[in-house]
């Protein structure tokens, strides 16, 4: 199988990446070793859009950061997902947290942030009014948001497989060989030969550079725990609230989500460079977690926890604490984006169309499609539809009036559409991030049986080969006697 | 619009019983909306023996006994509609439901029957930190693949929680060859039947350990195993008493939620303690002409004590649509039931002084006690005491007021409480 382009993970850099690159005549193949997108840190991240204040100034994290945030919504809305920007808020509790606010400010306005303020107690608690009393201000950032990063992941993915890319699922690379002017990438599903190597293979990036000897950086995941929470909470929390920085990252979080839950966290503990499967949660992390809201908003507790979950920061070594996105000194074909930890996210969309400028310049041979299809189309979301809307859509495919998940309110119509879909479901998480079926409070309690009995028909497959989230998390064994 | 005189939402046994009821009463027009594809709710899968030794007199199993309710519903021309979600209680009794035939729906209703059961406690809602692995399951969800869809979801189990679900399934497991290794308790005692306790464990070799938690999963991809540990008296996990359990799968059976979302969407009144609606004696909620029953309002033990129940509220539905949806004179003519020391709720909540018949009053206690009397209070006034033996959490207890009793009460507010 030969291509023009390979590039290694399907994240939200690779997936943003292969759909920029499906604007060129050429052929792109994206591996991922999961069964699905966004399986990695694009699962299990803070779903912010950073403002741009925390990057140092000067870096391509400052520039991508802040490039990113004010193209978010631009491409959100090409792409249908979820998105909403509701600002930033980065709470002090002291006067040395008063002194780092105005830091962050200035280190904002250097790196070109619009409209932040510092603002005092009394508009802070306009703006927050369930927000802990030992608060004192509040660095006000309104260029920041919220967004759906698995949707958007998937969202980036459907558009580059429609505008002509492939995606291999299921295909993890074991080793890379170069000969000839040709990459020769081995996978779990066969060898794919390619003139151009990107790397985005986050957590895992250093170890795919070094399959063309490239040892100039190493990675460890640095973990992140979460909380999300019902629906229910919402009613404390208004914006995206930040304590002030640690040498660690940016503290816990509390912030609403782009579907209406909050999400509390991450806290930060570095792992060893052989535990980048590692996203178990601990009792430590959740227990921190817990403790430290109760200074930001006292009324959220984690006793309406949908669920708890880990994520990881691909984070560099002794690095220079920025981005690397170059060609490898190794071989100047291969692109590596690496070390993408916060504002990764909010860079994405920059970070896709930087290295889409330079792999222009790398491989200038390669001309623009005359058709590049710029967006995808809005999926059917039943429940956010009138009434009456809901009545029409039903006239016209009955499915989609068989609710499945009670929670979310998710039809047949709709689980449908996201097997469906270009690089579709093929497993019940797959689902539950396309349409949110299972995302719900009964957390699939009901619906997941369903939901894999409709994954195992139009699939054709019986139902003990469905899987959780592909590879060995199966869901049922044999037949009852 | 249709029109209905009442709309039932849910077609497990609370409403089959509710709609059966208000027939039997004399109201014409009753739907039952129920949005899985057949009748008889959760008892389809409960394919164990057990059921209506109370209410029948003999023991069937869960198909069984909705199988009566259902052939009795067949008599009738009450309507039933399946495969049919309600999603929202508009104002004025107007009910929004869909389906794959109809579309979506608005129904106009006299009065409402809220029938939806309840949904099991997940994971989500136990901290328990670990890994994401497939395996996690609630008992429930267990029990649909192996008595519906004919899966196995595990061979090597263990069970976090000893609700009467996770019992029945370490038998079940059990006899499909898996092999069950333990049911690990939180509480210092199981929070089911003991007559489930003694036959689907004791029966089967199974240990219960009580006051033994799992404090985390493992597993990259299926379950692996679990770490459990025993708890202290705040149920707090006791360091160094960790133990790791090898199994692939890990059933929870923790707890039951009433669903009472479209209850919240209603605007009715709930119960923290319950998580049901707050009902008078005739189970009507907050909003006048609509009334619950089952496990949407308080999770029960047996189906027969849900059946009595919404047999209940079928007559007082029926008294609301025939009196011209007259509404009962809510606020001074209340009494307040209260629950108190050792009593954790009670249902209902609340009675009318004009009352027309004995009421029930249903509770559960707080913990497991021993040779304790169960009373009732008016001010100074005891209305009824009597001594029992045992009581426990997992046993839904009841105390009958006599009629004559309660229009004489001196206060219009009356306490259930335990006394040693």
């Amino acid at each position: 199988m030969q291509y023009d382009v390979v590039v290694i993970g399907a994240g939200v850099i690779g997936t943003m990446i292969t759909r920029e690159l499906s604007k060129l005549d050429m052929k792109t193949v994206l591996l991922e070793k999961c069964g699905d997108v966004a399986m990695g840190s694009s699962k299990a991240n803070s779903a912010i859009v950073h403002a741009g204040f925390d990057a140092e100034n000067g870096t391509l994290k400052a520039k991508l950061n802040v490039e990113g945030a004010s193209l978010m919504e631009y491409y959100c809305n090409k792409l249908a997902v979820p998105y909403k920007n509701i600002g930033s808020l980065v709470v002090a509790y002291s006067q040395e947290e008063m002194t780092t606010l105005e830091v962050l400010y200035d280190r904002g306005v250097k790196n070109g942030v619009p409209d932040m303020e510092i603002i005092g107690q009394e508009k802070l608690r306009e703006m927050e009014p369930h927000i802990g009393d030992e608060a004192l201000g509040a660095l006000w950032a309104p260029t920041a948001g919220i967004v759906s990063p698995y949707e958007l992941t998937i969202a980036a993915a459907e558009n580059a497989v429609v505008n002509g890319a492939e995606i291999r699922r299921n295909s993890g690379v074991f080793d890379i060989e170069y000969k000839d002017g040709m990459f020769y990438v081995s996978t779990s599903t066969g060898v794919i030969k390619a003139k151009y190597v990107i790397n985005c293979a986050g957590v895992f990036a250093d170890k795919i550079a070094n399959m063309i000897g490239d040892t100039s950086f190493n990675i460890i995941p640095r973990k992140g725990e979460y909380y999300l929470l019902d629906k229910i909470e919402n009613k404390f929390v208004n914006h995206v609230l930040f304590q002030c920085p640690s040498a660690m990252g940016k503290g816990i979080l509390v912030t609403p989500t782009a579907h209406g839950n909050v999400l509390l966290g991450p806290t930060a503990t570095d792992l060893d460079f052989d535990s980048k499967l590692d996203v178990e949660t601990t009792s430590a992390g959740l227990d921190e977690i817990k403790a430290s809201v109760k200074r930001v908003i006292p009324q959220i507790t984690t006793r309406n926890a949908i669920t708890s979950f880990a994520g990881l920061r691909a984070h560099v070594v002794d690095g220079k604490h920025d981005f690397i996105i170059e060609p490898s000194k190794a071989n100047d074909r291969f692109i590596n984006v690496a070390g993408i930890e916060s504002p990764g996210l909010t860079a994405a969309p920059a970070i896709a169309r930087y290295v889409g400028e330079m792999f222009g310049k790398m491989a200038p041979e390669y001309e623009k499609k005359a058709e590049f299809i710029s967006t995808r189309p809005e999926p059917i979301k039943m429940a956010e539809l009138s009434p009456e809307e809901r009545a029409e859509v039903v006239k016209k495919d009955p499915r989609y009036g068989r609710i499945i998940c009670r929670c979310e309110g998710i039809t047949e119509g709709e689980i449908i559409d996201a097997i469906k879909a270009p690089c579709g479901a093929r497993d019940i998480d797959a689902v539950k991030r396309r349409t949110r079926a299972g995302m719900g409070r009964c957390q699939g309690g009901f619906c997941g049986s369903k939901v894999l009995e409709i994954l195992a028909r139009e699939l054709d497959v019986p139902m003990n080969e469905i899987t959780k989230y592909g590879n060995g998390s199966k869901i049922l064994y044999d037949k009852t006697k | 619009m249709l029109k209905y005189d009442l709309v039932v939402i849910g077609g497990g046994p609370a409403g089959m019983a509710a709609a059966l009821k208000a027939r039997e009463c004399g109201v014409q027009k009753i739907i039952i909306l129920e949005r899985a594809a057949t009748l008889g709710g959760i008892l389809e899968q409960c394919i164990h023996t057990g059921f209506g030794l109370h209410y029948f007199g003999e023991e069937l199993s869960g198909p069984e006994y909705a199988y009566r309710f259902i052939e009795e519903l067949k008599k009738t021309d009450i309507e039933v509609k399946v495969d049919t979600m309600v999603t929202d209680i508009l104002p004025d009794n107007v009910i929004v439901a869909t389906n794959n035939t109809d579309g979506v729906m608005q129904i106009q209703a006299t009065a409402i029957i809220l029938a939806m059961g309840c949904r099991e406690r997940p994971r989500g809602a136990l901290d328990m930190p670990g890994s994401r692995a497939a395996g996690v399951m609630t008992a429930g969800t267990a029990q649909k693949y192996v008595n519906i869809d004919g899966y196995m979801p595990g061979k090597k189990i263990v069970i976090l929680g000893s609700g009467d679900i996770g019992l029945i399934m370490a038998r079940r497991m059990t006899l499909e060859g898996a092999k069950v290794e333990m049911v690990c308790e939180l509480m210092p005692y199981s929070g089911g039947l003991t007559r489930n306790i003694v036959q689907c464990l004791d029966d089967m070799g199974i240990p219960l350990k009580l006051s033994c938690t799992v404090v985390k999963t493992h597993g990259l991809e299926r379950l692996e195993g679990v770490t459990i540990a025993n708890v202290d008296e705040n149920r707090r996990p006791i360091p160094g008493t960790e133990q790791y359990v090898e199994c692939d799968t890990l059933l929870l059976s923790v707890g039951l939620i009433p669903e009472n979302e479209l209850t919240r969407m209603a605007g009715i009144v709930i119960d923290p303690i319950t998580s049901g609606a707050i009902v008078d004696e005739y189970r009507q909620t907050s909003r006048p002409g609509i009334f619950a029953c089952g496990n949407v309002l308080q999770v029960h033990d047996l189906v027969d004590y849900v059946t009595q129940e919404s047999q209940i509220a079928g007559e007082g539905a029926a008294k609301y649509i025939l009196s011209g949806g007259k509404n009962n004179e809510y606020a001074e003519n209340t009494i307040r039931v209260k629950a108190e020391s050792g009593v954790r709720y009670v249902v209902p909540q609340n009675i009318n002084r004009s009352t027309d018949k004995d009421v029930k009053i249903y509770f559960r206690v707080a913990d497991v006690y021993k040779d304790t009397s169960v009373v009732v209070t008016c001010g100074d006034e005891v209305i009824y005491k009597r001594k029992k033996r045992k009581l426990a959490p997992g046993e839904m207890e009841n105390v009958a007021i006599k009629l004559d009793d309660i229009a004489k009460l001196s206060e219009n507010e009356i306490t259930v409480k335990l006394e040693v």
